[in-house]
């Protein structure tokens, strides 16, 4: 029997029309742990890096993690990955709410697409029965709505529906796949579109089987009500009024301008007060004590819940308030557009505008003030009418599109992919790393357990390492002491932290547990995470049966990590995309940076052009990386290890 | 028999739909405390509680288990409450042919909430442990009742369903086999 996980597979073929169920290896659930981590074995297995993310050999993979619908508190993601068409690199994403719970209990871990449908379908999981149906009727329906037609045709509020809105059909690529209130953003939601795919539906009313049930059951009833009562977990801006952080801190417009005095005890009471008129309840995720959900139904338009800092993305972008954000969030979400990239793109379109690269009349019939302008353009691009054609494709391509010097305006993207808006004066070195070598697009992926600043003096430094218990290794405790300004902390420990931030979001993305009771709110806030390396191993060996301890457990976050590394670098990714927007940092050293960069890699176990190496590999079980990447010539074969002569920014081999 | 009044205590699980926030741990619990072995098996399907969500009109509620019943209501009423619209089936616990709502997934046997009362009875029951919103909490109550009538009030409402589902014919002739039987 296997404990925790289902051990099956459904295999979803659209061009077909064949539905499979496949049962799993469970030395792959040893290897990877799930979620991500087993979704990233099938994507190198499966899909060379000659695919078009919108062919159809493209993966697109649904994973509920390991724990999802064990009594672990919080593990509920589903993680969502395949290759994207904005970046043409991996794709991470997660989905919060009941989706990973309904899939397991209908009997599968991951559900993998592949192909394209001739015509609009969804899926139907309904325990054994699996049916691929015609969508035609939902086509150009909202994300929520499509749920609400589905429910209502399966005879159930237990159905849970994962779909995608207009914005994925027409494979606009800021298109996000929604459930509940959650959205997977991150250049997934085009890719379900062009495989015609609208929405997924599943019911499930399996066992779950827990190796050891009753001490798990036990530690987790507790952990329910301690994860209740911590203040630092969950998601604090669901519920903390001051939100002066990002206002005063973060960059308005096309991540522009900052306003260090924005922020007013006056907008704070009147925003509370607008919160309040309009939110009708906050909610949880499946099994999840916290509230991070606020439920906004504002008038005239359909409900919303907005993520974390996708509350301000909005009405930052177009220099408004609280109230505008309130008025376009629920739009756009049903047109199933992420709530981060896509007010960065209608930004920079103005912005565009504004410096006459575009004119008048590439924005035909557009109104004069800034709201109307940004419901205008959310159109043209959901439609791909005209200007919005080109926008759909996200700052960077779109930029490169329209020429003309666009470019320069393209200055708040890694690797294809907007950035979130900050801009400041002297350079973090463990962010220089996070930013310019994370993979998952985004800083909130990678980011949290290791505090952004210093704190000002040794009391309070003394105080916070007191009862921080998610430390690896007393180390961490150390560079924390001694760190007094932010641009001054040794590369030694900017590798390590950047490392360990990194493993606790790939140990999530494997389990299923939110970042929010775990990688993303460890030391960056306050140091008192629910979930960390040292509790993981015994409550992932009591629901599965495996044997693990940390160490095993960091070499499993090692393997996953490497993995997704091996898969962008197999497509093309070098050193050379590893660079944070030339404007993040108002100082900047390139010989320290490239220093550090060189430093990273060792750490890690890459060479000078952010490959891994052979040894690396091969000690991570990764043989089959290694020597696909030898026969491709991105590896020489009498390489063993980091080579201090290779020339930085070039590629090593094969060239 | 003694048919005086007597005190009898009345369990109570109070529900404050406003406080629920629909993570739905109180179904995972009361899945897991029911299974045999205990906890060996998670899965809400089997819970003797269920909320019912409904997103968009915001109906969150979570509701017990109750009896079963062999027809659905024969006609409906709807409830407007604040403006939302409630539909009755949701404040009604009954394993009942119109919804899959306390069926065991395997057998479709009706499920019911049994308020966690086995040896050794729980302090309060696991789903009142479980929710961490206060939306559920648990209370017992003194009244004044008439044991003994009550517990004839259950044998008929027992034997009634009995006869309803075997047919009245069956039961009497069961009765007075068993009667008969030296066993007594």
């Amino acid at each position: 029997m296997r404990y925790a996980e289902t051990g099956f597979n459904l295999e979803i073929d659209l061009s077909r029309g064949s539905i499979e169920r496949v049962e799993t290896d469970p030395q792959l659930t040893e290897l990877h742990l799930g979620g991500q981590g087993t979704a990233d074995r099938i994507l190198w297995d499966r899909v060379p890096p000659e695919v078009e993310p919108f062919s159809p050999d493209n993966i697109l993979i649904f994973s509920a993690g390991l724990l999802d619908a064990t009594p672990v508190p919080g593990a509920n993601r589903t993680i969502v990955n395949t290759f994207s068409s904005q970046t043409n690199l991996h794709a991470h994403s997660l989905l919060g709410g009941y989706f990973g719970a309904e899939l397991k209990h209908a009997g599968y871990d991951k559900i993998v697409i592949r192909g394209q449908s001739p015509d609009l379908v969804y899926l139907w999981i309904n325990n054994d029965k699996v049916e691929i149906r015609d969508a035609r009727h939902l086509r150009g329906k909202g994300c929520q709505e499509t749920a609400e037609h589905l429910k209502r045709d399966l005879k159930g509020d237990k159905v849970q529906v994962a779909a995608i809105g207009p914005a994925g059909e027409n494979r606009v690529n800021m298109a996000s796949i929604d459930h509940s209130h959650s959205s997977a953003s991150r250049g997934v939601g085009s890719i379900m579109g062009s495989k015609r795919l609208k929405a997924i539906a599943v019911r499930g009313t399996k066992d779950i089987h827990i190796a050891r049930p009753e001490e798990l059951f036990e530690i987790c009833q507790s952990m329910r009500k301690e994860i209740s009562d911590n203040p630092y977990v969950g998601d604090w801006m669901a519920t903390d009024e001051d939100d002066s952080f990002h206002h005063n801190n973060f960059a308005w417009g096309n991540a522009r301008v900052r306003r260090r005095n924005f922020w007013s005890k006056e907008l704070e009471e009147r925003w509370r007060v607008l919160k309040q008129t309009y939110m009708t309840r906050q909610t949880s995720c499946y099994n999840c004590p916290k509230v991070c959900h606020n439920v906004i139904s504002s008038p005239g338009r359909p409900t919303f819940s907005y993520k974390c800092f996708g509350k301000d993305t909005y009405h930052m972008a177009a220099f408004q308030e609280l109230d505008f954000s309130y008025d376009i969030l629920g739009v756009s979400q049903e047109y199933g557009l992420d709530s981060y990239s896509t007010p960065q793109v209608i930004a920079f379109a103005l912005e565009l505008h504004e410096a006459g690269i575009l004119t008048d009349q590439d924005f035909p019939g557009m109104p004069s003030e800034v709201r109307g302008r940004f419901f205008y353009l959310l159109e043209k691009i959901v439609h791909r009418e005209g200007i919005g054609d080109i926008l759909a494709n996200g700052v960077s391509e779109a930029a490169r599109l329209i020429g003309k010097g666009a470019e320069v305006y393209d200055h708040n993207t890694v690797k294809k992919f907007e950035q979130l808006p900050i801009k400041l004066g002297k350079l973090n070195p463990p962010y220089f790393l996070m930013l310019a070598t994370g993979e998952k697009m985004t800083i909130t992926q990678i980011e949290g357990a290791f505090p952004q600043d210093p704190l000002p003096n040794m009391e309070q430094r003394e105080e916070f390492v007191k009862g921080w218990t998610a430390v690896p290794d007393e180390k961490f405790k150390k560079y924390f002491l001694e760190w007094n300004k932010r641009e001054e902390i040794s590369n030694e420990a900017s590798c390590a932290i950047c490392d360990w931030n990194e493993a606790m979001h790939y140990l999530d993305d494997a389990t299923g547990i939110c970042g929010f009771l775990s990688s993303f709110r460890g030391g960056q806030f306050g140091g008192r995470s629910a979930y960390h390396i040292h509790n993981m191993p015994p409550l992932i060996s009591l629901a599965t049966g495996m044997k693990l301890d940390e160490a095993g457990l960091w070499k499993i976050f090692q393997r996953n990590r490497n993995l997704v590394r091996a898969l962008n670098v197999r497509r093309g990714m070098r050193r050379i995309d590893e660079k944070p927007p030339e404007d993040h940092w108002a100082v900047r050293d390139h010989e320290f940076e490239q220093k550090l960069l060189d430093d990273y890699y060792e750490f890690k176990g890459w060479n000078n052009d952010g490959i891994p190496t052979r040894e690396t590999l091969d000690k991570l079980g990764l043989d089959y990386v290694s020597e696909d990447f030898i026969r491709r010539g991105i590896l020489t074969d009498n390489e063993d290890a980091f080579s201090k002569e290779i020339p930085r920014g070039k590629e090593k081999s094969g060239a | 028999m003694n048919g005086g009044a007597k005190k009898k205590i009345v369990k109570k699980i109070k529900v404050n739909i406003d406080k629920c926030t629909g993570c739905r741990a109180c179904e995972m619990a009361c899945a897991a405390f029911h299974a045999t072995p205990k906890y060996s098996s998670i899965n809400p399907a089997r819970a003797r509680i269920r909320v019912f969500i409904d997103e968009r009109s915001d109906l969150y509620l979570p509701l017990r288990a109750a009896n079963y019943t062999p027809a659905e209501c024969s006609g409906r009423q709807a409830y407007i409450i604040n403006e939302k619209v409630y539909s009755p089936c949701i404040f009604c616990g009954a394993s009942c042919p119109s919804r899959d709502y306390f069926k065991e997934p395997d057998s479709d046997l009706p499920l019911k909430c049994d308020m966690c009362e086995e040896e050794p009875p729980l302090s309060e029951p696991m789903c009142v442990q479980a929710c961490t919103f206060d939306a559920l909490t648990y209370e017992e109550t003194e009244e004044e009742g008439e044991m003994a009538k009550e517990k004839l009030e259950e044998l008929k409402t027992g034997l009634e369903s009995l006869a309803n589902k075997y047919g009245l014919q069956k039961l009497t002739d069961a009765v007075a086999r068993r009667a008969m039987s030296p066993k007594g």
